[in-house]
Parts: C-alpha cells; structure tokens; sequence
C-alpha cells in the first residue's frame, strides 16, 4: 500500500479579471513575468517537502515546459536541492499529466520508493478565446510514500486511454484548438463514468460513502453526467476553483485535492477523477495521521494572497503575444553553461557558505572569510528557506525589466548573511526599511534561448 | 605602514582637457590625440621627449596600441589599464610612481573614454562570462541605495534630504556654468532639479551625472626637473588608493551610509601630505559626484564635515563655488559627464587650474592644497583613489 505522505500548493500573485477581457465573472490566476512552469513547480515543491524529507524519484508534469528539448525535472530538482542521485522524470502533452504523475508516483511508492511529483502549468490561450478566459496557472506537488507515512492511502485507481482529437496543439504552434465539446462529452463521458466505477470497486467504496469528489477535465463536459451516473450528491463535489484562479492545467486535479486535504478529517475517502485524452480515477481515504503531518500553506491563502487590477495588455506583454518597445538598455546576456555548471548551487538552490571560525554568512558563498580571512573553512549553507529583512532599498525605473520599475533590496537574512536581492511580487510603492522577506525562485529572463533562472525575494504571502 | 607615499617628489609640468560632451563627430583616436597635443605643448615638450605612457580607458579600446597608434609613437613602452570609474586617476598614479622610481625622466598620463557610441544612455558595461546571478542594478540605482539609509540614520526626513541632494546638483551645475569645456554649460534651478523624472530610488535625472566623450591628460617629470618645462608646475603631495574586499555586500555592518574604502584612502593620502584636518588644510576638492547622494557621503568619508553633518553643511553652502571648501569647482561629473578613463585627469585638469591662477571666473582665492577623489563600483564594493596636490 501507499499514499500521499506530504503535498504543497502555488498559486502566483497576480489575477487577471475576466471581466477587463470581456469574458464574464471572476478571474484568472496569472504567473508574473518571471514565473514559468518549471518556477511555479518549484515553488509548489518547497512547500511539500518543507521540514526536510528525502526522495528517490522526481515526476515533473507540465504541459507548458519552459525547454522543448532539456530536461526541466532537472530544473526543479536542482532548485530544490535534491541530490542527483534522484532520478527524474517528465511527462507532457497533456492536462491529465498531473494526475498521471500521481498514479505513476503511488506505484513507485508501492514498490518501496518515495516520490515527489511537481505538476504546474502556465496555460496560455489564444486572446479572445476560452483557454486565456478559462484557464489559470498554478503549481501543485505530491509527496508519495509507504502507507505507514500516508495521510491518505489509495484505496484504488483505474486508467482508460482513448485516441481521440478533443483539445490539441503541434509543436509550432502557441495556442491549443480544440473540436467541438460535445463530441468529446458523448463520446469520452461513457468512458469516464466505467472508469471511475473501475477505480470505486477496486477500492471497495460505494460512490455514496464519498466525502470528496474532485473532477477536473480539460473538457469539462466530459465530466457532466458522472455525479448523477454515480449517484454522488452534488455537494460532496469540491470547488473546482474556476471563479477564483481558472483551471491551472497539468496542476489543477492536483490543485483542488490539496484544497479538500487542506480541510479532510481522518477517515474522508476522496475521489479524484482527471480527464484529457482518456483519464485517471484516483481513490484515497485518509489516516490518522493527517492530524499531525506537517502543514503546507492551504491553498485558499494562496488563493486570497494577491493582486487583481493586471492591465489585460500587461498580461499579453508577459506571456509575450503582444510585442513592445525594450527598453533602451542593452539585451541581457546570455549565462555562460561552465559558470552555471560551477555556480549551480548558489544559482539553484540558494546555497551560501558560513565560516566555521566567526560564523559570518556569505552570499554567494566565498573561499575566504570577509570578516576573519579564514580560507576554506566553510561550510554550505542554504538560505531559500530563510527570511530576511529590507536594510535599504531602491526602484531602478533605468534597468531592463517586462515590469518596472525593478525593485532592488539589501536583505539581511536571520542568523546573519546579505545580499541584495531583486524583489517581486511587489507593490514599489509600499517597500520600506525593515520590510519582512521571503526567498522565491523565478526566471530572471531569457537570453538566445537561455532561460536565466535565480532567486528573488517577495513580501511574505 | 600603508604607504610611505612619494610627497614632492613628482611635479605636473603640463596637462591638456578636451571639452566634455557629446562628440558625434570625433572617435577615441581623436580625443587622445587633443589631449596630448594639448599637454605636449603645455609643457613646452616635443613628443619624442616623452619616454613612456600610461593609458586608461575602461572598455574604448584595448592595448597600449590604442595610443601608440593614434599618436605614431615610435617603440615606446605605453601600459593600458583599467580600473573602473577611478581608471583615469589609475594611470595618474601608475605614470607618477615610475618617474618618482627614476626609470623615466617625463611621462605621460591619459584617459579616454567615448560613451556616445553605444546608443543606450546610461553606462552599458560588458560583463565577462557569468552565472546569471549578477545584479541587475544599474549605476544610479546601486548609489541610490546610500539615501534611504542616510534618511534613516541621522534622521533627516526624505524630503529635506532630497533638497540637500538637489543643492548639491544645482551647486555643479553652477560652477559647471562657468566652464567652457562642460558637457552642461547652464545652471539649473532647485525646482527643475527637484521635479525631475525618476531614475532610481529618490534620484531624478539632475542627480546623475551625464553620459560624454572626452580626454585628459598630464605629463609628469621628477620634482627637481619641473622648472625645465614650466613655470608653474604642481606637486604631488599624496596618492592613495584602495579596493575593497566587498565587505558590505556580506556583512550586515555596513550600513550604506559610507565608502569604507573612501575612508582608507583618503586616510592613507592625509598621512603622507602631512594633513591632519582636512576640513581646514583643503582649500578645494574635486570629488567624484556620480550621483548627488555619493558627494554628499564623500563629505564625511574625507572628513569634510563630521558623521551626520555634511546635510547641514551642504544646505549652509559650504561647499559653494564661493563657500569656504569648494567642491568640484569645475561642475564636476554632474556638468562634465563621466568619461570613465578621462575624468580623474579633467579633476587633475581643474586642480593644475586653479593652482596656477588659470580658472578664469571659477577661480578661487589663493588655493593651497587641492585634492581629487575618484571612486569606481558602488557603495559596499568599490575601489577609491584620492590624491592632494599643491604648489
């Protein structure tokens, strides 16, 4: 047996109101100029493992991979500072990924494994279309275990992959097209329905003795007839989150599941059923144990961390369909592969060095001590996880930036150490001495096809 | 000891400046060879004359080529080098101590620099190869960063110390009014000064020093020869100069409201010109003013004005034009622009001026002891040089 040891959840701070692009009520979650999907499963990450806790195996799930060709798994896992020895996995092309992930996850922890799974997606939709209106982007993650870790256990699951031209996307291509719904709803609903009957019987959990029913589907419809074909009362169905943050792809089954387990008591059994090119019917029933697991951040403060007055233009400027003058400052330049190589975890994970002799900190980490000249007596520190504070700040309305002015802080961090840090997810009119920061990793920008990624710090959300 | 100094013993016999600003019409080559003919006839020399050349330019060329073949020197040694915005001071320094050694008996100094070329404005600096991780800051931000902390320390609320920032601005642009080889040639009023747009932090665009082209140089012989080429030469009296092992960009002791390594050096060019109050024994200072907020820390790094005070002496107009201890007499970087290479000669330039009785109506009373700062990096990592001069 096995189940979800751990999760975490990530939500970006900006929401775009369906309202300014005429797309009726509430709105969209929107990753910031500096997030990707690799980004929003990180941050998803770090919250689940938060504590500390090994793995053996990676899953990164994504439908919207910053690299077509270059494993970004490696990405997250080096920014979140597993050893290499994890090995990893990505699995794309399609929504349900996230959810398949999972299924995939649960077998390795069956066969003796822990498994993180990060699942996260920046959906981008033609402008004027229903996946810009409709969807969100967000980032989820699984810690899978032996049962005797579990705060939910599978009880039993069921898979069905079927062939068919519902929502699809070639390479060359920016935007999904999708086939006229009710096509898919006549034809995959039938399916969806025996395989969630499939995954009840394997678990031996009458559809009545639910206390959760996630459904996520990147058809919606598909998913329409199955409470009413299950007998499931219409409020044991969770909150699909569309109104608040839209349907954040590879991430969204995910994302609704941690919600229920953010409220779940011992003993709930919790059906999730993914849907997109077939589906996953997942259920869980939970232990004991979720009294007393480490807590992640509920995702419904994620959900009310934000700020909803995006400009619809901004938002094109950032996911970079609407082209705009630069400005006149010279383009970034493209990191150099052996500095990375070398640097790679002070880049990723944030990992600076303190000396053994006086115990002054160092970002990023140093040979030699600034305070006693000590040479190499250092040991490795990381500081993601580690909050800071504004000494002095500044906005630099001059240096190239999708957002400025770019907001700049010297951030002492507790326990000593320094650096001075970019900040984002940042009203500049609001920073001041003394300002509490957390760390959070972004993509900085994107150079001759080079994704720059590093650390930032935020207010504390 | 720090440095035992070469006090006396090295003498400026000729300098030449090229105006500062905007050359759309001249390259490097063009500005080096202004400069030297300049100095060359300044100090009464043929350029055979000259047995060796130092050349700073921080990214307008490469090699001692870069001179040699813009001015046809035949076989001679010519070192270029590099040391940020204190580069033009760097060959100063390096071209004084190898005279003062007795390998040379006349030497050349020469900074150049052309900004104009790039298309941006602003400094735009090549980094070498990098982990992605370097600041994003550009230079007025990292200055900017001196403000709030200042504010904060000695509690002066912001919008009197954006007035103190202004004064300072409005002060350079005045003396600058009075210079014809300024970049800027007018003087601008506190309220432009103040209602300006941003750039960084609490700095408008009067608060940066603009972006020129130009050159400078000096040439230097042994003290006892300088009467063979002029009249009038000066004399080094102290150079100093230190970089920092980045300590406030580690250590949460630093509190952005000084240059530690301003402090050291000038400390080091006190010691060996034998100046024990600064304050009192400067008659006038150019200082490296990138941004109003750095001149107003350099006052209390050169001991200009006690810790927390250089607000209230700069609003008391101290540092005036006609103020008891001018302060970039000349308009300094704010009217000049910051050639990089070039502009620690053009404040040797306005010192070589003054103390000859050449300033013309900047001139100041009877200077005894001039000194010029220059500082390249930012506020917690740079690198500072000072020198004093004098007759």
């Amino acid at each position: 047996m096995a189940g979800i040891v751990r999760y975490g959840s990530y939500i970006p701070y900006f929401r775009l109101q369906r309202q300014a692009i005429g797309a009726g009520r509430g709105e969209r979650a929107v990753a910031s100029y500096d997030e990707d999907a690799a980004s929003l499963a990180v941050e998803a990450g770090r919250d689940a493992l938060r504590g500390g806790l090994s793995v053996d195996t990676l899953i990164f799930a994504t439908t919207s991979p910053p690299y077509a060709e270059k494993l970004n798994a490696a990405t997250v896992q080096a920014a979140l500072d597993l050893p290499e020895s994890v090995a990893a996995f990505e699995l794309s092309a399609t929504t349900r990924a996230g959810a398949s992930a999972v299924a995939l996850g649960l077998d390795l922890a069956q066969a003796g494994q822990r498994v993180l799974v990060c699942a996260s997606d920046v959906s981008v939709g033609a402008p004027g279309g229903i996946r810009e209106a409709q969807g969100g982007d967000a980032g989820v993650a699984f810690v899978l275990g032996p049962d005797s870790e579990a705060i939910a256990r599978l009880v039993g699951k069921a898979a069905r992959t079927v062939e068919i031209l519902d929502v699809w996307r070639i390479p060359e291509e920016r935007f999904p097209r999708s086939w006229e719904e009710r096509f898919a709803a006549e034809t995959l609903g039938p399916a969806v329905v025996d395989t969630t009957k499939q995954a009840l019987a394997a678990a031996g959990v009458q559809p009545q003795s639910l206390s959760h029913v996630v459904l996520d589907g990147v058809n919606p419809r598909t998913l329409a007839q199955l409470p009413r074909a299950l007998g499931i009362e219409p409020g044991k169905v969770a909150d699909a989150l569309t109104q608040s943050i839209g349907r954040c792809g590879c991430a969204h089954a995910g994302l609704v599941l941690a919600s229920v387990l953010d409220r779940a008591q011992p003993g709930d059994r919790i059906l999730v059923v993914s849907e997109a090119d077939g589906v996953d019917a997942l259920v869980f029933e939970v232990t004991e144990r979720i009294r007393s697991a480490p807590k992640p951040r509920p995702v419904q403060r994620w959900i009310d961390s934000k700020r909803n007055d995006l400009a619809y233009p901004t938002y094109l400027k950032w996911r970079g369909i609407l082209p705009f003058e630069p400005p006149r400052r010279p383009d970034p330049e493209r990191p150099a592969a052996p500095v990375m190589r070398r640097h790679e975890r002070w880049k990723m994970a944030f990992v600076g060095s303190r000396c053994q002799r006086c115990q002054t900190g160092h970002l990023p980490p140093q040979r030699v001590c600034v305070h006693c000249g000590a040479v190499d007596d250092m040991r490795e520190e990381r500081f993601a996880d580690t909050s800071c504070r504004v000494t002095t700040y500044t906005l630099d309305y001059l240096a190239y930036s999708l957002q400025p002015p770019v907001v700049v802080a010297v951030a002492d961090y507790e326990g000593g150490g320094r650096f001075s840090c970019e900040l984002t997810d940042v009203d500049p009119k609001q920073v001041k001495i003394g300002d509490q920061l957390e760390m959070t990793f972004r993509r900085l920008y994107t150079a001759q096809g080079v994704h720059n990624y590093f650390w930032k710090a935020r207010p504390m959300r | 000891m720090a440095s035992k100094g070469i006090k006396d013993r090295v003498a400026i016999v000729g300098m030449g400046c090229t105006p500062f600003g905007e050359h759309w019409d001249k390259g490097p080559e063009d500005l080096l060879i202004e400069a030297a003919r300049e100095a060359y006839a300044s100090a009464n020399v043929d350029p055979e004359q000259v047995d060796a050349y130092w050349l700073g330019t921080m990214a307008s060329g490469f090699s001692g080529l870069m001179l040699s073949e813009a001015l046809k020197i035949p076989y001679k040694p010519v070192t270029r080098l590099e040391n940020m915005c204190a580069t033009g001071s760097e060959a100063l320094r390096n071209a004084a101590y190898a005279v003062a050694s007795g390998a040379y008996d006349l030497v050349m100094a020469i900074g150049v620099e052309k900004l104009k070329d790039s298309g941006f404005s602003g400094l735009a600096m090549a980094n070498p190869p990098h982990d992605g991780t370097i600041s994003s800051m550009t230079a007025p931000a990292t200055f900017s960063l001196l403000a709030p902390a200042y504010s904060k320390k000695y509690n002066v609320p912001e919008d009197t110390l954006k007035q103190v920032l202004a004064r300072i601005a409005w002060k350079n642009h005045k003396n600058g009014a009075r210079n014809p080889k300024a970049q800027f040639r007018k003087e601008v009023s506190m309220d432009t000064i103040c209602n300006a747009p941003p750039v960084a932090g609490m700095l408008g665009i009067f608060d940066c020093s603009g972006v020129s082209d130009g050159a400078a140089a000096a040439i230097l012989c042994r003290a006892e020869d300088a009467h063979k080429y002029t009249d009038k030469p000066i004399f080094i009296k102290a150079l100093a100069f230190a970089a920092g092992p980045a300590e406030g960009y580690f250590s949460q002791n630093y509190d952005f409201t000084t240059f530690p390594e301003v402090v050291r050096s000038a400390e080091d060019a006190y010691r060996q010109a034998g100046v024990t109050n600064p304050r009192e024994e400067i008659s006038m200072a150019e200082v490296h003013d990138c941004f109003t907020p750095t001149e107003l820390v350099l006052m209390e790094d050169m001991g200009f004005s006690p810790r927390g005070q250089a607000w209230r002496d700069v609003l008391d107009g101290r540092f005036d034009g006609d103020g008891p201890q001018p302060v970039n007499p000349d308009g300094g970087l704010k009217s000049f622009g910051h050639p990089i290479g070039a502009s620690g000669l053009r404040m040797m330039y306005e010192m070589w001026l003054q103390l000859r009785g050449e300033a013309g109506p900047r001139q100041i009373a009877n200077p005894k002891l001039g000194l010029t700062h220059n500082l390249g990096g930012a506020p917690g990592r740079c690198v500072s040089f000072v020198s004093i001069v004098g007759l």
